[in-house]
């Protein structure tokens, strides 16, 4: 007869072969299953060397305890992406590096900061990505997020060499005025990665998940470039979550780095058009500022109530645009977000 | 209670599509608000009592001094019975009083603190082979040291919410540090303490002395390598993939995982040796704590499962059995032998601790999934973590009930010791900050709470409100009957009350602040402005953790006070000792 209270050891072997069994089912069986059971999406670009070793840095810096890469499969988490994340995302990024650290945990348990799934489409120029690593509060004055001063080297300016990436850093922000920041191969692996983080498109036919629950006001963004709303969307809105970040909540950009809205001769042009294939293509005109990636993510609401608002606010006042005209340009400048 | 339970799960598990609209309705929300609740009800009654009793005693002084009817003849014996004075004699005639135990001259109406009453001194002095002693007062004070070093760092990480540009060292900034925060006071603060208590505690209630001092001595150096080591490589950048308490890389774990599995076989050695038949309900908790973390640490470290989402369901699995399985499951042990022996009374019931014991095991292993839930992990997976999470409760209860009728008919002792009212707060944040555990787990909550400043509020309720605390009136309790040194009672006082209000301004601060942030989010505010809203609440929090660290520097102090330069013990006061020889 088994006396737990009196023969030890039964009482251990019982204890622990409970929980063996009981881990086996909860935690190893369905790892085994969800590790084998896994393959890349048709359409998703291979890592490339640079962005995993953009990755190590990820890990290394300890961004996993602020940022989360996972887009949950419910209303509130539309801001982060266009449809919710599923295990396929992740076939290329969680995979053991080496024999000594683990696969990286990039899901996380933490939104200190923003989630960074879909961080390659929002923030996708690298001039952006850099100085905010420099220092994040250059660019988003709020931002709680550490400097990461050791991962770019300060010069005189006569030392920048060919294919150096510099940093444009006004006088009153830089330690020793005169020098000249420029990145480092772990800075610029880092950037690399962040502007790789893109949700893949799921093969055609294939309809995403839905996200659950429902809000009453309408929704984000992308909730609506998913489902084609054709509710009134909001310019500012629209700016400050894409736009303002470079070009600044008062729209004044920042000297060096992201040109003016403000007052800017394009911007106040009486035909929009220029303005809406620059949103749609992007745009590497200006030597003295960094390229702006295409915005084409945006549905044609989005795009024409944005330009709208720009063009009508920070003291500008030009004749506003519609989606039609945006959906028009779609076709010709990015043809491959027209909408199937 | 428990059909509500059975209600309130049975609801949330299928409710798979929940509206934000009625989030003040959510079992999940409206459970914690009972929690808090029954917190703010025995608060106000506490303060109640007093108040009425203020109230009567005045109404009596009044009374007596509004009674006017009376005979002349009765007043002037009143005035002759008030003004009679003692002489002085009336009892010892006119000769020399002795007072050779000095109990005349050595009384007092002013206590040596004015402040704070007297609480009753350790009369008790237990003779501990020196041997023991000396370990336990080592694994003590390695456990002080990392307590101090760990939430020095937490203490810097919660300023960093405030002043961000605090330092641009890489070894010192926020994503290499927390975790450095988090394994310390894990592996080096409660791993250390607990072992060096389970220690006495096996010795004690096995009747014999350990099977093994030198092994003892082995897993003190390999945990307290694991955690230098493991320290100085995440502060240099080298962490295995930043999954929450297994940021060390294996080189680095693998000597905790010998240190355990050494302590393992000395306390089952120990048991096995027993000069008495049965196995005291403590060490069931103490030896399959043991087992159990050494089969977790091995699961959490192997290499062939964990590519892809297996790492992420190891994850979930690893960090909340972690906390379950070691911290939970040892400190309950804990709590089974200090509990009952502060208060010098058994245990209420031992078959309440076996249920409690079982149910931890089968419902704790299998709710890890639920720091995932809408994640890409199988839908079957989370509802599993859910419905057990509710099933927590049972252990929980058990638990609880257990520890307060033990209590029970001890009230008034808690207000005389030093070491019950560290007992108490951990019993009742047993309860709060676990039942609060398994509201979080719901679905429709983990739209307002998951990702938010609330984890921290409830990983902070539950390790340092249960574990801290108990931790420290197991210690508080042993130390002064091993070592003869009492530490001052102002100071255990200072020491308790600050992290007693450190912790509420830390745990209330986060809460309200993760849910303003949460329900920010779930209305799409953008999220530079929910950082905003949350900077407010975030200096509240550091307000709280500056008192706790503060309360920390006085336990180290009264740590101190406690074991150096340790009395032998005198022979009258000595209890049944721990037999020296086998």
């Amino acid at each position: 007869m088994i006396n737990f209270h009196k023969d030890h050891a039964t009482l251990v072997n019982v204890a622990l072969m409970g929980f063996v069994l009981l881990s086996t089912g909860v935690a190893v069986a369905p790892s085994f299953n969800m590790q084998d059971n896994n393959g890349p999406l048709p359409d998703m670009p291979v890592m490339t060397a640079q962005e995993r070793r953009g990755l190590d840095v990820y890990v290394a810096e300890g961004c996993i305890a602020c940022h989360t890469q996972q887009v949950r499969n419910i209303e509130m988490d539309k801001t982060w992406g266009t449809r919710p994340s599923i295990p396929s995302d992740y076939y290329y990024s969680k995979q053991r590096p080496d024999i000594w650290r683990n696969t990286p945990s990039l899901l996380g348990s933490e939104r200190t900061g923003p989630d960074l799934t879909n961080v390659g489409v929002r923030k996708g120029s690298e001039a952006w990505q850099m100085l905010h690593l420099y220092n994040p509060r250059l660019v988003e004055k709020y931002s709680i997020m550490p400097r990461y001063g050791w991962l770019f080297r300060e010069v005189d300016s006569t030392a920048v060499k060919e294919g150096d990436v510099t940093l444009a850093v006004s006088a009153e922000n830089l330690s020793h005025p005169g020098k000249v920041v420029i990145a480092t191969e772990r800075a610029k692996d880092l950037v690399a990665y962040m502007i790789s983080l893109k949700q893949a498109p799921l093969p055609e036919g294939l309809a995403p998940e839905d996200f659950i629950g429902s809000r009453s006001d309408g929704g984000a963004m992308a909730a609506s470039a998913a489902s084609g709303a054709t509710a009134a969307v909001d310019g500012g809105r629209v700016f400050t979550s894409v736009c303002a970040a470079c070009h600044q909540p008062d729209g004044k950009g920042l000297p060096g780095a992201f040109p003016a809205l403000a007052g800017a001769e394009l911007v106040n042009e009486k035909d929009p058009l220029k303005m809406v294939d620059i949103v749609l293509g992007g745009y590497d005109g200006l030597p003295q500022y960094g390229p702006m990636p295409s915005q084409a993510h945006l549905s044609d609401e989005e795009i024409a109530a944005v330009i709208n608002y720009v063009r009508s606010n920070f003291g500008n006042d030009a004749p506003p645009t519609d989606a039609e005209t945006v959906k028009t340009q779609r076709a010709v400048i990015a043809p491959e977000t027209v909408q199937r | 209670m428990g059909a509500a339970c059975a209600f309130l799960w049975v609801h949330a598990a299928m409710a798979q599509n929940p509206k934000t609209d009625g989030w003040m309705l959510s079992p999940g929300v409206v459970g914690t608000m009972v929690l808090l609740a029954i917190v703010l009800f025995i608060g106000a009654l506490i303060i109640a009592a007093k108040v009425s009793r203020l109230l009567e005693q005045n109404k009596e002084k009044q009374a007596a001094t509004s009674e006017t009817s009376i005979s002349e003849e009765e007043r002037i014996k009143r005035k002759l019975a008030a003004q009679y004075k003692l002489r002085g004699d009336e009892l010892g005639g006119t000769a020399t009083a002795f007072d050779d135990k000095a109990l005349i001259a050595g009384a007092t109406s002013e206590p040596n603190n004015p402040l704070v009453e007297e609480k009753l001194y350790s009369r008790t002095r237990l003779e501990v082979p020196k041997q023991l002693q000396q370990l336990v007062i080592w694994y003590l004070g390695a456990a002080t040291f990392w307590l101090i070093f760990g939430t020095a760092v937490g203490e810097y990480l919660g300023l960093k919410f405030i002043w961000p540009d605090l330092d641009e060292v890489a070894w010192l900034s926020f994503g290499r540090l927390r975790p450095v925060h988090t394994n310390t006071v894990f592996w080096g603060w409660a791993s250390m303490a607990m072992i060096g208590l389970a220690y006495f505690v096996i010795a004690r209630t096995s009747v014999t002395k350990i099977h093994s001092y030198k092994t003892g001595w082995w897993a003190f150096g390999l945990i307290n390598l694991s955690v230098i080591v493991g320290n100085i490589l995440l502060m240099a950048g080298i962490n295995n993939g930043g999954g929450e308490y297994r940021e060390y890389i294996w080189p680095a774990m693998l000597p905790f995982a010998l240190g355990l599995i050494l302590t393992f076989r000395n306390f089952y050695a120990t048991v096995k040796r027993r000069k008495i038949p049965e196995i005291y309900v403590s060490n069931w908790y103490l030896l399959a704590s043991l087992v159990w973390t050494i089969v977790l640490t091995i699961i959490g470290y192997l290499p062939f499962y964990q590519g892809g989402m297996g790492e992420t369901i190891v994850q979930g699995y690893y960090m909340h059995m972690g906390v379950g399985m070691w911290f939970m499951t040892f400190t309950l042990g804990l709590i089974y032998y200090y509990l009952p022996s502060s208060l010098n009374k058994p245990i209420y019931s031992y078959s309440l601790g076996v249920l409690a014991f079982w149910t931890q095991m089968l419902f704790y292993t299998l709710i890890g999934t639920h720091h995932f839930i809408y994640s890409p992990l199988p839908w079957w997976l989370q509802t599993v973590a859910i419905v057990f999470s509710m099933g927590m409760f049972i252990p929980v209860i058990a638990g609880t009930t257990n520890f307060l009728m033990t209590m029970r008919g001890s009230w008034s002792a808690i207000g005389k010791s030093y070491v019950l009212p560290f007992f108490l707060v951990g019993v009742i944040f047993y309860f709060v900050g676990s039942s609060q555990g398994s509201f979080q787990a719901f679905r429709f909550t983990q739209n307002i709470w998951h990702f938010t400043d609330f984890n921290v509020a409830h990983s902070h309720m539950t390790m340092y409100g249960i574990i801290c605390f108990i931790l420290w009136a197991c210690i508080y309790a042993l130390l002064p009957k091993m070592t003869g040194r009492e530490p001052s009672q102002l100071l255990v006082g200072a020491h308790f009350w600050l992290a007693f209000i450190g912790l509420f301004a830390y745990t209330v601060s986060l809460m309200a602040g993760g849910s303003v942030k949460g329900i920010a989010w779930m209305n799409g505010v953008s999220f530079i402005d929910t950082v905003i809203a949350t900077r407010g609440y975030w200096t509240w929090r550091a307000v709280g953790g500056t008192l706790m660290f503060v309360s920390h520097c006085i336990f180290a102090w009264n740590f101190y006070i406690m074991v150096h330069n340790p009395l032998p013990p005198v022979a009258s006061q000595v209890r049944k000792p721990i037999p020296t020889e086998q």
